[in-house]
């Protein structure tokens, strides 16, 4: 009677060998890249005059740089036009699958893997990119690396790791209407702390996980990273199973059969062994807002921004740290919060279901004369799906702009940042100082129902209050 | 393996790497100007003026330590950040925490990230604050730190550690030294088999 988990099996099954150093060789079944963290390795592989050792299992794509307002070439900023060209270049003459164009599909690497069928159950995927843990929803252990270990994956497939921990967190119960994903998440890292899963790779589950879709499990998988966990995991279950059915690159015929039973096999036994637990109410959540610096300052949206006194003594620093940043009065409400700009988009929330719960809480309403909104498709394939709908239509008439896909306002790479020390109402992963672009710019980070109810109102109020 | 050098105090916990590399600096084709970005957005203000900052007080101007709080380098994978701690002089950086990806960033290029107990990272820091001259010693081999102060026990896991005293930092030498057992492990995934459909 096995009694192993999916990371337990997966890791097995990848595991090449054991090296000196007491860490393990690990195959690297899907290695994704973009244009920010591959210029450096692929320098070195040319330099060593090597090629790319299993060149069909890297796939390329163009998200961090690109402008949203128009993906045409050249790009006017001439440090980004130079790193497109480069990894155009690296791409082809390596021999590299690369999806740039409204055609192949473009978009965040990590709204691009699943959607294509690529990111698959009991595989392991690294990508230069800390989101990639977002790939777990569909279980796969995946995590991001460095640039030197691209250059790793690039010349062997394989990369040297130290094996985690598991941590089983069980979300129970049913979320109340109006509480998505995103809050789940943030009501999470709240709970363990930012650093609560160092060491760790968190598995999801329980009665909200089971009941969630898959674009719900990314959203969740997507910032474990945020609560320190560099992996976090679904098991995969008939809902990833429907949802991979029929991706472009999911196995068809006789190999989705096989794979079906191989994916099956993978998930975590029911008598698996855990090295910690953690159960939550997903009754008792509600929309959650960061106030903060970290992922973990956050609270629910009928709260307060807590006395710094009041916090356990290992949190005050952190927390003062925050209020000199945002400018906040400790013990204000979160509601009320005034705010200039919306922006809807990023890996953890552009996806199809994202923006459609967005647009039912902008349908028939304005977009307040003091916010400038931003509604930015994680992926070509997200765009058109979203324009079948009239989703943009519903966006534009609200008065919002709606953008081609790409990163955008999540970590300003591109033309879209914040200005001095605006507030932005953000449905992306990280509140960092300076994050969206300003050194003084301040991000609240919430769900897009939250984002697109501050939109219309020009503050943060409670998404449940607009919506029947 | 032995390290010596006069440390700075980076306080404050939960420093993420857009900190200590802010993303515009990202869109740079290699790493070679990371060490003049260092905790940039820190460190000058808007016109380039300089602001109060251990990195720009002149006692901390040879320190080769860096030493930080809990959680240090959580967030963004970028390697940037790593890279431009090196590029600025950093031998190691000791701290009550670090993120996963951050301290494997560091090792591929060979900076050792060593722990210390939250107690011991206040005092040091307060050590090291007032007498910014003291040389620490740390020596991987017995996993002490020493100084004025005197010895700390210091932690690091099994593996880093290992990786350090053996030399195998960057693990590339061991990774490309049996490609036939790496194959011989993709054949036996079964989605190799059936491939992309």
């Amino acid at each position: 009677m096995s009694s192993r988990t999916l990371y337990d099996k997966v890791w097995d099954a990848h595991c090449v060998r054991q090296l000196p150093t007491g860490q393990d060789q690990v195959f690297i079944g899907l290695h994704l890249i973009h244009e920010v963290t591959t210029p450096q390795a692929f320098s070195a592989l040319r330099e060593a005059g090597l090629s790319v050792a299993y060149p069909h299992r890297t796939v390329a794509t163009m998200d961090h740089i690109v402008p949203t307002s128009s993906h045409v070439r050249p790009f006017v900023d001439a440090q980004a036009e130079a790193m497109a060209a480069a990894l155009e270049q690296h791409v082809k003459d390596f021999g590299i699958s690369f999806f740039h164009s409204p055609q192949t599909n473009q978009g965040i690497v990590h709204v691009l893997g699943p959607e294509m069928g690529l990111t698959q159950p009991g595989m392991t995927i690294a990508c230069g990119d800390s989101h990639t843990s977002t790939h777990g929803a569909l279980g796969a252990l995946a995590f991001g690396i460095g640039s030197t270990e691209v250059q790793h994956v690039l010349q062997t497939q394989t990369l040297s790791l130290n094996r985690l921990k598991v941590r089983k967190i069980s979300i129970n119960g049913v979320l109340p209407p109006g509480v998505y994903p995103k809050d789940v998440i943030l009501a999470i890292i709240q709970q363990l702390g930012v650093a609560g899963g160092l060491g760790y790779a968190y598995e999801y589950a329980g009665d909200v996980v089971s009941a969630m879709g898959i674009e719900g499990r990314l959203t969740v998988c997507n910032m474990s990273i945020e609560g320190g966990a560099r992996i976090g995991y679904v098991n995969p279950d008939a809902t990833t199973m429907a949802y991979l059915k029929d991706r472009p690159f999911s196995p068809k015929g006789e190999a989705w059969d096989r794979a079906v039973s191989y994916w099956q096999e993978v998930a975590s036994d029911a008598s698996a062994m855990y090295d910690s637990e953690v159960v939550i109410n997903g009754s008792e959540l509600e929309p959650m807002v960061t106030w903060g610096i970290t992922p973990g300052q956050s609270v629910g949206v009928s709260g307060y921004m807590p006395l710094v006194e009041a916090l356990p003594i290992e949190q005050q620093a952190v927390a003062r740290d925050a209020y000199r940043y945002m400018k906040w009065v400790p013990g204000q409400p979160v509601k009320g919060t005034k705010i200039e700009v919306a922006f809807i988009g990023s890996c953890t929330n552009s996806r199809l279901s994202d923006l459609q719960v967005a647009a039912h809480v902008m349908a028939n309403r304005r977009v307040h004369p003091s916010v400038k909104a931003l509604v930015v498709p994680g992926s070509f394939a997200v765009k058109k799906a979203a324009e079948e709908l009239g989703l943009d239509e519903v966006f534009r008439r609200a008065g919002a702009e709606w953008r081609e896909p790409g990163c955008s306002m999540c970590l300003a790479m591109n033309p879209d940042r914040l200005v001095g020390d605006q507030v932005c109402a953000s449905t992306s992963n990280r509140n960092f100082m300076g994050r969206q672009g300003s050194p003084t710019g301040r991000t609240l980070l919430m769900s897009p129902a939250m984002v697109a109810a501050a939109a219309i109102e020009g503050q943060v109020v409670d998404c449940r209050e607009m919506v029947s | 393996m032995i390290i010596q050098g006069m440390a700075v105090p980076i306080p404050g916990d939960d420093i993420d790497t857009d900190r200590i590399v802010p993303a515009r600096f990202l869109k740079e084709l290699t790493f070679e100007h990371m060490g003049s970005y260092l905790f940039y957005d820190l460190r000058y203000d808007e016109w380039g003026g300089r602001c109060s900052h251990p990195l720009n007080d002149p006692a901390y101007a040879h320190a080769t330590v860096m030493l930080v709080g809990a959680n240090f380098g959580c967030g963004s994978s970028r390697e940037h950040a790593a890279q431009a701690i090196q590029r600025a002089g950093f031998k190691a950086v000791v701290g009550v925490s670090f993120s996963e990806i951050f301290s494997s960033n560091c090792q591929s290029i060979g900076v050792p990230v060593v722990l210390l107990t939250p107690d011991d990272a206040r005092r040091l820091m307060a050590h090291v604050t007032a007498s910014p001259h003291d040389k620490l010693t740390l020596d991987l081999t017995t996993m002490t730190l020493s100084c004025e102060m005197g010895p700390i026990a210091i932690n690091m896991p099994a593996s880093r550690r290992q990786a350090f005293l053996t030399g195998h930092w960057d693990g590339l030498g061991l990774l490309m030294s049996n490609p036939d057992e790496v194959k011989a492990v993709a054949n036996r995934l079964p989605y190799i088999q059936w491939g992309y459909g």
